[in-house]
């Protein structure tokens, strides 16, 4: 190469890289900072099960997202961090999503231990969470939205079905932990208000992963020979509920006999099991699969395409999920801007389609208006709605049934803005 | 009375039947619960037994609606088409894709509806057991509907036994009715309580309120007597869910009782060669389904071996890649162990998923059948048959197979046995594959009453080290007595602490014992324990 020819070619390398730099800088300019989303689900340890569908589904909403142009003008994008089924590490790995990753929005939890461990890092570090789960109420956070159901949207609907088919006696039977113990408490005060006598009500704890039923299905089906229909409701939780499920139709409970109505076993937890034994017996949730609704069939094509996989089932948890995204989505845009403050304001009456056919709005105390209904089994794994709330219930997060629950209001809203506001002696704070 | 007279005269008229009968049940292809259960009763109305296939298709989730011409059908899965057969004559229909159909859906309350419309329209079938099973239905559904079908029937019956049966499905009806007289009244209570169990409980308790003074004395007398009958069964009842319980806890300990045991490695991986045993049974009934499905009856004989294979292959390869370099290191073992515990379960996550895989049980495992007052499911027998087929192979492998002398020769004096010309470090290797082995065997047992997920051999590791410890390390009848032992007590506490308390007082009382006794039950004398 001769000197000429080399500065000709560097000249010309020179101004080809400067043009490159000038377009790029002119992309970057119109390419603002992606928004940053929190994903806060166990992908291993023993919630994987159920948590590690919902990572799924926050992956495909950011995703479809995305490509509607994403919000704001700017890109979404994923954070997915794995707090291993560990509720400590959940409080650690949500300190890092806010303080390190700085993100806008945080979609999380499932157990109601790991939502309490972080409460006190969104509330310090003033993040944003959306619950997606079904859980006790007792609680109201300024910075956490719960898009699952309150004890309300779920098991009292459920057990005013049950009355409807004439059932008299009652057997709550629950794993024990804090979820189980205060829906139960809440039911048998309501049963009680009901005319229920207490010697028709058998109340029931199991352990975290209790896998030898015999006997207490034994104690059940003595329970229900007592002349009087008799039903089961059950907060059995997780890898408890297979087994539970396989010694009811071993020992021949029939839902025709003993129904039982579980709070906690959807589409998902099916999937495990050989329905054929189980059908009738019944669930309530404020979604199904089986739902046929036009925006439902296209939720579920998007899951099954995104999953690649034609037979992954969609259940209530991932539909608050749809419900929390597609609200912050809409808030966002509201308020203009991500910043948290101004976000938690304007999600206070921000309404989006459920997957049943309505819409559901966020409440001042931060709890959502939902359908509820109730399915039974069917010998495919899906449920066959056969009840439904004629309207949306509200969200209740101090349920009316609890002497120190029954005066607490939640209401975001100013001047207000409080999380346990005592109505009969005017504080707020006060249990 | 008139009903009465309707069905009386429809039984003596069959010529009637089948005309009437098509649109009665075209009438059931309707989205309303109600509608179908008023369709449902017309059809019941007609006596007529030909719509019994119909209903048991109804019942089986078979009966569709056909989309073209809103014929009701019965409809049987072939491939991916679904073949038709008309619900009356039988006659075949040809076959359909599944798109042009509809399945006509049930709810409870016509479940329970069926069930009596199908006792109450096969009380007169040619099969003895067929009408003792019919006769059962109407007793517990106790439809008063039913009632004059059940005279008929009971009017004609010969066979002494359903005779009997007949009579208590209309005394169970008989009670339901309150404006019924004293004297039938007792008799029917008789009849009940000559009956006896849960179901007779249920129709008497009630009566032991009423206000007549006889019938309620009567009705508490049989109660009584019926209660007292049922403690026994129930105490016999918690022994044998002790020992189902026990049975399992012994297939999930006995191999650790190997490895732990006899070789003395803390294996914290014990739990997830279960869990390979129950992954293998999946894979094994997942290629059966796709397949081969009429091998499904066999699916768990099959993965027997093959659980065996892979958990016992995992055994070895962990051993020859792991444990063999920590022998004599306890602690670094146990944190090895465990490390790969959670090293095998996210793979086992990542390749097959978190969520629980569906192992569907033979029909030889499903089901229960009855000894006088105690239930006994098919499955949990065959586990226990199981847990001690695998108990007794064992023994004799150790005891009476030149395999067996070498392990126990190279557990209880390595440098002897290797002087001996033992090739200890291969000794090592298959008595590790042989403990995991055994594990993997357990899966195929527990995929059948537990989840098949990958946290399946979490929930058995500490118990299995618990009845290691508590029956006497290093000696498998130890293992076999404790984990009996420790079924039964904790089914004999359960009613009485609960399941939680219940639990909690087990460990109390070993952690106590243990203290008591520091080698467990059946301690292994002189040198062997010495090193």
């Amino acid at each position: 190469m001769s000197r000429r020819q080399f500065l000709r070619s560097a000249v010309l390398s020179i101004t080809g890289a400067a043009l490159m730099l000038g377009t790029a800088g002119v992309a970057l300019a119109a390419d603002k900072p992606p928004i940053k989303v929190g994903i806060l689900h166990s992908l291993s340890g023993t919630m994987a099960i159920s948590e590690t569908t919902l990572k799924d589904v926050m992956l495909m909403l950011i995703e479809e997202q995305n490509k509607k142009g994403g919000v704001l003008g700017r890109k979404l994008e994923p954070v997915v961090v794995d707090p291993a089924s560990n509720w400590p590490l959940f409080a650690e790995k949500a300190r890092e999503l806010l303080a390190v990753q700085k993100v806008s929005a945080t979609f999380g939890c499932w157990t109601s231990v790991s939502r309490k461990s972080v409460l006190p890092v969104f509330e310090e570090l003033n993040g944003i969470l959306f619950y997606p789960v079904q859980y006790e109420g007792e609680e109201s956070s300024r910075n956490v939205f719960y898009t699952g159901a309150a004890p309300n949207q779920q098991a009292v609907p459920a057990v005013d079905y049950l009355i409807g088919e004439g059932v008299q006696r009652w057997v709550l039977a629950g794993t024990d932990y804090v979820y189980p113990r205060t829906t139960n408490k809440i039911l048998e005060a309501y049963l009680k208000a009901k005319g229920v006598k207490a010697e028709d009500i058998m109340i029931n704890y199991t352990p975290f992963g209790h896998a030898d039923w015999q006997s207490i299905v034994k104690d059940i089906k003595k329970f229900g020979s007592a002349g009087k229909k008799t039903a089961v409701v059950s907060t059995i939780n997780g890898d408890a509920n297979v087994p539970f499920y396989k010694e009811l139709a071993n020992q021949g409970i029939k839902a025709t006999d003993i129904p039982v109505i579980a709070f906690s076993v959807g589409e998902e937890e099916l999937a495990g099991i050989d329905t054929k034994p189980l059908q009738g017996h019944l669930a309530a949730w404020n979604y199904f699969q089986s739902v046929k609704t036009p925006v439902n069939a296209d939720f579920i094509k998007k899951w099954q395409t995104f999953t690649k996989n034609s037979k992954r089932v969609t259940n209530d948890p991932m539909e608050a999920h749809f419900i929390g995204f597609n609200m912050w989505v809409q808030a966002v845009e509201k308020a203009g801007t991500t910043d948290p403050d101004k976000v938690i304001d304007a999600m206070i009456g921000v309404a989006v389609p459920n997957l049943s056919g309505g819409y559901s709005a966020m409440l001042p105390n931060h709890h959502i208006t939902k359908p509820v209904l109730i399915g039974e089994v069917q010998a495919d794994g899906q449920f066959e709605t056969v009840w439904k709330t004629p309207g949306l219930v509200a969200g209740d997060e101090w349920s009316d049934y609890l002497p120190d629950s029954k005066d607490l209001i939640a209401d975001w809203r100013k001047p207000l803005s409080c999380g346990n506001f005592n109505t009969a002696t005017g504080k707020c704070g006060a249990k | 009375m008139r009903m009465l007279l309707l069905l009386l005269s429809l039984l003596v008229t069959p010529l009637a039947w089948g005309q009437a009968t098509g649109p009665l049940i075209d009438a059931l292809a309707t989205d309303d619960y109600a509608a179908k259960e008023q369709a449902l009763t017309a059809l019941t109305e007609t006596g007529d037994p030909a719509i019994v296939p119909a209903l048991k298709a109804l019942e089986g989730g078979q009966l569709y609606r056909r989309l073209t011409d809103d014929k009701v059908v019965i409809g049987r899965e072939n491939g991916d088409n679904i073949s038709l057969t008309d619900p009356l004559s039988g006659d075949t229909l040809g076959s359909v894709p599944a798109g042009d159909l509809e399945l006509i859906r049930v709810n409870n309350r016509l479940r329970r509806a069926i069930g009596a419309s199908l006792g109450a329209l096969t009380l007169r079938s040619p099969d003895a057991a067929v009408r003792r099973t019919a006769a059962e239905a109407v007793f517990v559904n106790r439809d008063a509907a039913a009632l004059p079908l059940l005279e008929a029937a009971l009017a004609e019956e010969q066979d002494a036994k359903v005779k009997r049966s007949l009579q208590q499905a209309r005394a169970a009806i008989l009670l339901a009715d309150a404006n019924l007289g004293t004297e039938e009244k007792l008799s029917s209570i008789a009849t009940i309580a000559d009956k006896g169990g849960q179901a007779a409980l249920a129709l008497l308790n009630p009566l032991t309120g009423s206000t007549e003074p006889a019938v309620a004395k009567a009705a508490t007398e049989a109660v009584r007597l019926i209660d007292n009958k049922l403690a026994w069964a129930a105490a016999a009842q918690n022994i044998i869910y002790g020992m189902s319980l026990g049975s399992v806890l012994l297939l999930a300990a006995i191999g650790l009782a190997v490895t732990f045991g006899v070789m003395g490695v803390i294996n914290m991986a014990h739990g997830e060669m279960v869990m390979l045993g129950a992954y293998t049974t999946y894979v094994v009934q997942d290629l059966i389904r796709a397949h081969a499905p009429g091998l499904f009856d066999w699916s768990l004989l099959i993965a027997l071996p093959l659980a065996f294979i892979v958990a016992g292959g995992v055994g070895i390869l962990i051993e020859r890649g792991i444990i063999r370099f920590l022998y004599g290191r306890p602690l670094e073992t146990l944190l090895a162990t465990w490390g790969l515990s959670l090293v095998l379960q996210q793979a086992v996550r990542s390749l097959f998923g978190p969520t629980n895989m569906e192992v569907g049980n033979p029909d030889w495992m499903a089901g229960a059948f009855q000894v006088g007052e105690v239930t006994i499911t098919y499955g949990r027998m065959w586990i226990f048959l199981f847990g001690l087929i695998v108990f007794a192979a064992l023994m004799l492998l150790l005891r009476r197979t030149p395999l067996g002398l070498q392990m126990r020769a190279v557990t209880q004096n390595r440098s002897m046995a290797r002087a001996m010309g033992i090739r200890t470090a291969r000794v090592d290797a298959l008595t590790f594959g042989l403990g995991s082995g055994i594990a993997g065997l357990a899966g195929v047992a527990l995929s059948q009453i537990d989840n098949v997920s990958p946290n399946l051999g979490q929930g058995y590791i500490i118990d299995s080290f618990m009845i290691v410890i508590f029956g006497g390390v290093g000696n498998l009848w130890g293992t076999l007595v404790g984990a009996l032992s420790l079924g039964i007590v904790n089914k004999l506490l359960e009613p009485l602490a609960g399941a939680v308390l219940g639990k909690i007082l087990v460990l109390v009382g070993i952690i106590l014992f243990i203290q008591a006794r520091p080698r467990g039950l059946f301690a292994l004398k002189g040198r062997a324990i010495e090193h």
